[in-house]
């Protein structure tokens, strides 16, 4: 065993980390934006947005993740371009890294998994605490932001933290589309060094950590609101 | 007894189905400021969906109702049942109507002073401060103050309900509607609550009570209804409907619940 690279290599193992963090915190953040879009259009919506929602969530659940990737990354990826004044425009240092794609793709799957978390939760909310909130003179916008989801978001924390957990799981597949994250570190040192074991060994202890991080943190907020058992 | 003109509740032929099944067949009745009105009957009656209809948690298919004076605007909708034209008028209208339900329904992620501020707060618009001031009181009244910062489910079942009677009562309703306030209540918490009732009667709060507790019907009501079949079969003062009904099914509920 051999770990005298970790002194040249620190720098990008922190690199690393950093894209692979960033990666989840921007899939899991945005993903729980559209996921509770999707969730009501589920719970409560007419028929159309109800079979368009379940849709999106049967299709990116239902089909591998690397294959959602790759297709993003080289279909949507090579026409891109071909979008007039994209070249010259702002965004295209942006738009044409494979972090792009990656950030994309894990959010769109991330938020077809919530979805059907939060509308599992959605539904758990007893019936008579959202009638509590219509026989006090909330409106229905008011009844989902201060009752409805609140409430569904607290029966839903266990969840969500396994969740987040799969999350950063998933993120080594960004290593297909070039992006530098733990992993592609990982096989970057074993490239240059031809060690195997001792570069997954050290990436296991950030991911691992970083799970550690993520239950800490979810305990924390699973604390505020005591429940009796 | 009344120095406003209006009554603080109208209720007009109200009818309310449920699929083919006619829960109310046409209920009639006024509540002036400080009437407490028992509303009793044996189950399926449509004591509860009275109460509801009154807040529109269940929309009536015919009738008209006015809480201090303003009508609820209603529109024939498909198959010639009605609809509140405005759902805004609705949730004014509901802030006057301060309902307690049997099973408490407190907003269990919130502790029981957020609880009580909360409409207050994002309905009424009052300023923080002021609703945790008027909460504050409200609780001592209820005997809470102490367990202002405890959730829901740390409390016992009377707790709950009095906590809920305090969330009724923050928004100055003209009305409170009872649903049951103790059915769901264990036999020994039963008291702390009536009590709580009891003492807002005193106090010349006008409220509706949809009630099996005969005996507390009988002490705290200016006036009972007792339903049957969707219909009120018998109204008056209580000593009337208890003592000498003139209907003969009341007489019968009369005598078999007063046991």
């Amino acid at each position: 065993m051999s770990f005298t690279w970790i002194s040249s290599y620190w720098p990008l193992l922190l690199t690393g980390a950093w894209q692979t963090v960033s990666l989840l915190v921007i899939s899991v953040a945005f993903g729980f934006v559209i996921a509770v879009g999707l969730a009501f259009a589920q719970v409560s919506g007419g028929r159309l947005t109800r079979l368009l929602a379940r849709g999106y969530c049967t299709f990116f659940r239902g089909t591998p993740l690397l294959i959602q990737l790759w297709l993003l990354y080289y279909g949507v990826g090579s026409l891109l371009p071909m979008v007039p004044g994209i070249r010259q425009s702002l965004f295209w240092p942006i738009l044409r890294e494979g972090f792009f794609f990656a950030a994309v793709s894990f959010t769109l799957n991330y938020a077809a998994y919530e979805a059907e978390v939060l509308r599992g939760a959605l539904l758990a909310v007893p019936k008579g605490e959202l009638e509590a909130g219509q026989a006090f003179g909330l409106s229905p916008w008011k009844l989902i932001r201060r009752i409805w989801l609140p409430r569904a978001i607290r029966i839903a924390l266990p969840t969500i933290a396994g969740e987040i957990v799969m999350q950063l799981k998933a993120t080594p597949l960004a290593f297909t589309v070039t992006v530098m994250d733990l992993y592609a570190v990982a096989s970057k040192v074993r490239q240059d060094t031809l060690l195997v074991y001792e570069p997954l060994l050290v990436v296991t202890l950030f991911y691992l950590a970083l799970t550690a991080v993520i239950a800490r943190v979810f305990r924390g907020l699973e604390a505020q609101v005591p429940v009796r058992r | 007894m009344s120095d406003q003109p209006f009554p603080a509740l109208r209720v007009e032929d109200l009818h309310k189905s449920f699929g083919s099944q006619q829960v109310l067949k046409g209920i009639s009745t006024e509540a002036h400021k400080s009437d407490v009105i028992s509303i009793i009957g044996s189950s399926g009656s449509g004591k509860s969906t009275f109460l509801r209809c009154i807040n529109f948690l269940e929309t009536p298919d015919r009738g008209r109702i006015a809480v201090n004076g303003e009508e609820v605007a209603l529109k024939p909708g498909r198959g010639g049942r009605l609809h509140p034209q405005s759902w805004r008028q609705i949730e004014r209208l509901r802030t006057g109507l301060g309902m307690v339900f049997q099973s408490f329904n407190l907003w269990a992620h919130r502790t029981v002073l957020e609880n009580v501020i909360e409409a207050p707060m994002h309905v009424l618009g009052v300023p923080r401060r002021e609703a945790i001031e008027k909460a504050e009181v409200l609780l001592h009244k209820v005997g809470l103050f102490d367990k202002r910062d405890a959730y829901p489910a740390f409390l016992s079942g009377g707790q709950q309900q009095r906590a809920a009677i305090a969330r009724a009562l923050c928004i100055d309703p003209a009305v409170m509607l009872f649903d049951e306030p103790t059915s769901a209540l264990d036999p020994e918490l039963v008291g702390e609550v009536l009590k709580v009732i009891r003492d807002l009667a005193e106090e010349g709060r006008t409220m509706l009570i949809v009630t099996h507790e005969m005996r507390f019907a009988r002490d705290v009501s200016s006036r009972v209804l007792f339903l049957h079949q969707g219909l009120i079969e018998e109204e008056g003062p209580p000593e009337q409907v208890f003592g000498s009904p003139v209907s003969a099914r009341c007489r019968e509920f009369a005598r078999l619940s007063a046991h």
